[in-house]
């Protein structure tokens, strides 16, 4: 086990807690920068969207795992950034210009929702939210000179100052534009977390009448919450239209936005490696099962309902067994092994908590 | 003039009366103590003052500045800070981020450079943290910094909820029961602490608490409530033996 001898106040705040983190940290962004020449590029292309479901995953971690609104609502957003993302380029705009400002217009729509929805607590936020992701489906249609409606729309190839980027031809370069989208989404949600922002979400996820009491005001932080995960679902949504290569009303339906809520919790809520465990197991299990699939009863057999089912079976699993997703279980075996052999097996057993003033909601 | 000057307040819950025509002030540097027996309408006082409840009536003025003007989020900012009698902290965090929510009414860093670690929110996190290790050495919380406070003991919480408050830098303290649940050199250090605030930090203190061992050391004035309206005020030796206080907790014939 480290011990960490502090002796500045900077060892609390920097963005790596040791030389061994850093290390960790750095040679796992140079491996992710070295990927297109070590797999092929069907593999290359399920990183790529990994990392697309983890940026997702990270907009909805912070509005549900760091603030406590849960969200059914943001396959909505994915789309809002989607589309936004394709008319503005339509318009002229350079994509450099136009994805940044993809996000921030979602993040606007985002906040201007919220702030009706944010008067609900939990169970009842939800499914207002899920409102959102329904509705989502007859606007698309209804915007139908904008949207293409029904028939779709294709988003056009992508060009930085003349350097082009497709998902098909040139799978590499898509990977590394994802890849730089992801880290640089990281770093915010690492610096909110980091800063007065980061703990005022996490005051009002943990006791709403005490953080007012701290002079946090509680609808203004919740818009603020919902405005910044939007803004990163939106780029999550941009980036899935160029994966996907075309897009509909019905590309992002509610069963996306049930799929991130489910992905959060298993990942882990509350964390950002969460994000990314949950994007990985999202990504791979449809692969995983059809190859499982192929194996047992041969190839060309259908399953009707199968990808769902393991889904609501591992949600369940988790929820039993281990509530702070694979993050919290990953937590647990580190330390098992730093402490090896002096971890004691109630080490991790839940304490009851104490009563808590609910009477001010 | 008081530094917390409360005008015949009332508040009624359907037909219950909480608070009926209450009045009282606070002046700058003392300690002063709420007590009473339960449902007596301590805990609303707070309540009221921190704005979570809106009054009927009265006039509440806290440094020549109307309370009732503010948001329940803007008391922080006028230097009110508070702690609960059920312990309200963030369980999910750590006691040093606890403590730091404590500062928040300092904040004054943007959105877009917190997004960016501008040095400028790099600065105010060196600050905030030089306050908040203030409060540390205080109330000697270093062994628990970074425990997260879901694992913590009721005694310590109790402490890092004073902690809190203390660390936003406020003028008036308003501590609910700050001993209950204390064992008896707990409550001696509670006494102490209460002592030091006042005394080093010159911060007025306003407390509701049942030990009355607790009020009549720490307290310069005290105030009896029973059913939401004022019984007695004074020294706590006079309103001790006040014969009004004495039937309300013991009830009539006991003096």
């Amino acid at each position: 086990m480290r011990i960490h001898f502090k002796t500045s106040y900077e060892h609390d705040i920097r963005l790596f807690q040791d030389r061994w983190t850093l290390g960790v940290y750095a040679a796992l962004l140079a491996l992710a920068f070295a990927l297109p020449y070590l797999i092929d590029e069907f593999y290359l292309g399920e990183v790529t969207n990994v990392l697309i479901w983890a940026i997702a995953g990270l907009g909805l971690m912070l509005l549900t795992g760091q603030t406590g609104q849960a969200s059914l609502g943001h396959a909505a957003f994915l789309a809002v950034g989607c589309y936004t993302n394709t008319i503005l380029i339509e318009q002229g705009l350079p994509f450099v210009i136009a994805f940044p400002l993809a996000g921030v217009i979602t993040g606007v729509i985002g906040t201007i929702v919220a702030i009706p929805a944010l008067r609900l607590h939990g169970i009842y936020l939800a499914i207002a939210t899920i409102a959102l992701s329904i509705l989502a489906d007859d606007i698309i249609v209804l915007m139908e000179p904008w949207t293409g409606g029904v028939s779709g729309k294709f988003p056009e190839m992508i060009t930085i100052f003349g350097f082009e980027i497709e998902r098909w031809t040139m799978p590499s370069r898509f990977y590394y534009l994802v890849l730089v989208v992801t880290i640089c989404c990281t770093l915010f949600y690492r610096n909110l977390l980091r800063s007065p922002l980061g703990r005022a979400f996490a005051a009002v996820r943990d006791s709403e009448v005490s953080a007012t009491a701290m002079g946090v005001h509680i609808a203004r932080t919740k818009a603020t919450a919902f405005g910044l995960s939007c803004m990163i679902t939106g780029w999550a949504g941009a980036l899935m239209g160029y994966y996907a290569g075309t897009f509909n009303n019905e590309t992002f339906s509610i069963v996306i936005s049930i799929t991130l809520l489910m992905m959060i919790v298993i990942g882990g809520l509350g964390s950002i490696h969460g994000a990314f465990f949950g994007a990985v197991v999202v990504a791979f299990l449809p692969q995983a099962l059809s190859i499982l699939k192929d194996g047992l009863v041969g190839g060309g057999v259908a399953i009707p309902g199968l990808e769902t089912g393991v889904f609501g079976m591992i949600l369940i699993l988790f929820i039993l067994f281990e509530p702070m997703g694979i993050y919290g279980r990953w937590l647990k075996i580190r330390i098992w092994l730093e402490l090896f052999p002096f971890a004691r097996k109630d080490m991790f057993r839940r304490q009851k908590s104490y009563l808590k003033t609910e009477r001010l909601r | 003039m008081s530094l917390l000057e409360i005008n015949n307040a009332t508040l009624k819950f359907g037909g219950v009366v909480a608070v009926n025509d209450l009045s009282f002030s606070v002046e700058e540097g003392e300690v002063y103590a709420i007590v009473g027996p339960n449902g007596a309408g301590k805990s609303t006082v707070f309540n009221l003052i921190s704005r979570f409840y809106e009054p009927f009536a009265g006039k509440f003025t806290f440094d020549g500045q109307n309370l009732l003007d503010r948001e329940p989020d803007e008391v922080a900012d006028l230097g009110i800070a508070r702690t609960f009698q059920n312990i309200e902290l963030f369980d999910h965090a750590t006691v040093l981020q606890n403590l730091l929510v404590g500062r928040h009414r300092h904040r004054k860093t943007t959105l877009l450079e917190e997004m960016f670690f501008a040095p400028r929110v790099r600065r105010e996190e060196h600050r905030h943290r030089e306050a908040v290790e203030e409060v540390i050495d205080f109330l000697d919380l270093q062994p628990y910094r970074n425990k997260m406070i879901a694992g913590l003991p009721y005694g310590v919480r109790k402490v890092v909820e004073l902690g809190r408050a203390l660390a936003s830098g406020p003028r008036l303290l308003l501590l609910d029961e700050p001993a209950s649940g204390l064992s008896v050199e707990e409550t001696q250090d509670m006494r102490w602490w209460i002592d030091d605030i006042r005394k080093q930090m010159g911060i007025t203190v306003l407390m509701v608490e049942h030990d009355m061992g607790l009020v009549s050391g720490v307290s310069d004035r005290v105030l009896a409530l029973a059913d939401g309206a004022k019984l007695a005020e004074g020294t706590p030796a006079e309103v001790q033996s006040n014969p009004a206080v004495i039937e309300a907790y013991l009830g009539a014939g006991a003096a």
